[in-house]
């Protein structure tokens, strides 16, 4: 029996049930069609986490305070970075102790606030840092000017805006030489806006802040000095050299800040970048393997089904088989007209799944579902792993029907009604 | 042509024996139109089927062209099966949703034969169904039917047809369009035409009458000289 013989009598056979091999079919479709969404989704999740962690900056380190372990009659321990133990002057110190693979240093304070103008407001988040800080994170000023040297020394009431903030309270773009007023708590603030930041894009968020002089957001607004009377900041970023080694720069900034801290237990935490993206791709990679498992069940499910109806479709088609072998049909011939007509079956399922399962997976990108915006990533191995699996699962559920029917007795399956 | 010694086929159903064939001795020569007659369960169908290679023999030989074919693998047995004979059935045993060129088709499909339409197109004709040929077995009489059967045996140039009840299912005047079909392989290509029937008037168009019973030949007669028409 030819190949082409073998496929004209499977096509035949499925045409005859059509609602039955439909369902069937149907079976696998969700299979593979759940295989290439659930990965997407999953991919997806992983590149939105680590476009946004890219989007911080380039060979980023953040220094944040300890956690507050509270008193000694053990108080509840605070949120990572409330601690009041890292200062502007920490900042200055790490920036000119000459470190080895040290390219720059940015203190950040950062609050939630309402930028106002007479137009409308907005919320925002206010980063109070230092000129240094576009280099160090990878931004650049459009129009105007960040923070100066100057302002930060006059504690000057100057702001300059994210894009996207800039956009929002100033749709004319007549952003530059405006005043508008931050509401943070009981404070209230003009501010005199001096600079517009370069559109980013992407996941990060850099687009939706404000920056201001770390010293006026300190004197101005957050009144937080600790326990020796100096002013906090809640966040150190680190830019390393492009071929830094980072674990020794961290331990030499660990060892620096220990001994300037006078301490022997860090009250302070340094985390890479790197860190964050392996931390955060451990997390999503858990998060891919969980769907596609769920989905390779769907995918098992479905070749359990083809294997049931070519089981049926061999006892149905009894008398049929001993009319072949009569006529001259070999054990063989058979065993290659059922396979064919499982792997039919399956192929045509993996196809339509595959076409389904990209259609859904670019269809609900970037779509806002439960009120969050899915990203999928369609992986182009999970359509080649889904479409083999889905033939290797036709090849393997039609092979034991296929073998039983190749094993009926000529003159038994001839008497068959 | 075909020569079987001694020969036995036992079926064990549970724990019983069943004695179908009985240490049956019989030679069958090229061309000759036998019919095998006897009560059911004389053992003539399963006679038939181990001479058409569907079933073999537990004991003695069978000796097809001086080989021992009884005890050939399944392959084998199905390659000269489909080489040497054909087989009409009571029940027609055609495919249902093939229509009746694909029918006659069938044997050649299996044997990997080009022009297949062609020579499906000359035995549906050689049987009088020329103008059927797209027809499906449900739009066609249990005579047209039998006669497609006939067609599909034909189509593979059988040296043997093994005929099992061919008549059983068709009136009396249709009966005799196929038994007529029959005949002329036999008179006119020289085919040997083995018949398992156990009705007389079928049988007497035979020109050997062997009749069985309880798994043994009780009488072989041949008619000696054939009357002139």
């Amino acid at each position: 029996m030819s190949t082409m013989d073998a496929l004209r009598v499977a096509f035949r056979a499925i045409a005859a049930n059509g609602l039955r091999s439909l369902l069937t079919t149907l079976g696998m479709v969700i299979g593979v069609g759940s295989v290439i969404v659930l990965i997407a989704v999953g991919q997806g999740a992983q590149k939105g986490v680590q476009d946004q962690i890219r989007g911080l900056g380039k060979d980023l380190i953040f220094i944040q305070p300890a956690a507050p372990t509270g008193n000694a009659n053990g108080g509840a321990r605070g949120a990572a970075g409330a601690g009041q133990t890292l200062t502007s002057a920490d900042a200055e110190a790490l920036g000119t102790a000459g470190i080895a693979g040290l390219k720059g240093v940015a203190p950040q304070i950062s609050a939630v606030a309402q930028v106002i103008t007479p137009s409308g407001n907005q919320q925002v988040t206010i980063i109070g840092t230092t000129p240094t800080y576009p280099e160090v994170r990878g931004i650049t000023v459009a129009d105007g000017n960040f923070v100066t040297d100057e302002d930060v020394t006059q504690k000057a009431s100057v702001i300059v805006l994210g894009s996207d903030i800039a956009l929002t309270l100033f749709p004319n773009g007549d952003a530059l030489g405006s005043a508008v007023r931050i509401s943070v708590g009981p404070a209230n603030v003009n501010f005199n806006v001096v600079g517009v930041i370069q559109r980013k894009g992407g996941d990060g968020t850099a687009d939706a802040y404000v920056y201001i002089p770390v010293s006026t957001i300190q004197s101005r607004i957050g009144f937080n000095r600790n326990a020796s009377g100096q002013v906090n900041v809640n966040q150190i970023n680190i830019q390393a050299q492009p071929n830094a080694n980072q674990t020794r720069l961290i331990a030499d900034m660990t060892a620096f800040l220990l001994q300037r801290h006078n301490v022997s237990t860090a009250d302070f935490t340094i985390k890479s970048q790197e860190d964050l993206l392996s931390t955060s791709t451990e997390v999503t990679r858990t998060l891919s393997i969980l769907l596609g498992s769920i989905a390779g069940i769907s995918l098992i499910v479905g070749g359990i089904g083809v294997m049931n109806i070519m089981l049926v479709s061999v006892t149905e088609r009894t008398r049929e088989i001993g009319i072949r072998r009569a006529v001259g049909a070999r054990a063989k011939d058979i065993v290659t007209q059922f396979v064919t007509e499982a792997l039919a079956l399956c192929i045509g399922g993996g196809i339509l799944g595959v076409l389904v399962g990209v259609g859904i997976a670019v269809g609900i990108n970037g779509r806002e579902i439960a009120s969050q915006t899915m990203t999928t990533v369609i992986q182009p191995w999970s359509i080649v792993v889904a479409f083999g699996v889905a033939a290797g699962i036709g090849a393997l559920s039609g092979s034991y029907p296929a073998y039983r029917a190749s094993r009926l007795d000529p003159i038994q399956a001839l008497r068959t009604e | 042509m075909i020569k079987v010694e001694s020969l036995s086929r036992h079926y064990r159903t549970g724990a019983e024996v069943v004695t179908a064939l009985d240490e049956v001795d019989l030679e069958i020569g090229r061309g000759e139109f036998v019919a095998i007659m006897g009560a059911s369960g004389s053992g003539k169908s399963t006679m038939m089927n181990i001479i058409g290679l569907l079933d073999r023999p537990t004991g003695g030989r069978y000796l097809f062209e001086g080989h021992d074919v009884g005890r050939l693998d399944d392959d084998t047995r199905t390659r000269l099966r489909g080489h040497v004979f054909g087989f009409v059935f009571q029940q027609y045993n055609l495919l249902p949703r093939m229509n009746a060129i694909e029918q006659v088709e069938l044997p050649l499909v299996y044997r990997k034969v080009k022009n297949r339409r062609a020579r499906a197109k000359a035995a549906l004709t050689l049987v009088g169904l020329g103008d059927r040929m797209k027809h499906l077995p449900t739009e066609m009489s249990g005579g047209q039917q039998q006669r497609v059967a006939i067609a599909r045996t034909l189509v593979g140039n059988p040296q043997v047809v093994l005929a099992d009840e061919p008549t059983g299912a068709l009136d009396t005047r249709t009966g005799e369009e196929v038994m007529a079909i029959l005949e002329s392989l036999v008179r006119e290509r020289g085919i040997t035409v083995i018949l398992v029937t156990h009705e007389q008037t079928v049988a007497d168009h035979a020109d050997r009458i062997v009749r069985m019973r309880d798994g043994k030949v009780v009488e072989d007669t041949r008619r000696a000289v054939r009357a002139v028409s």
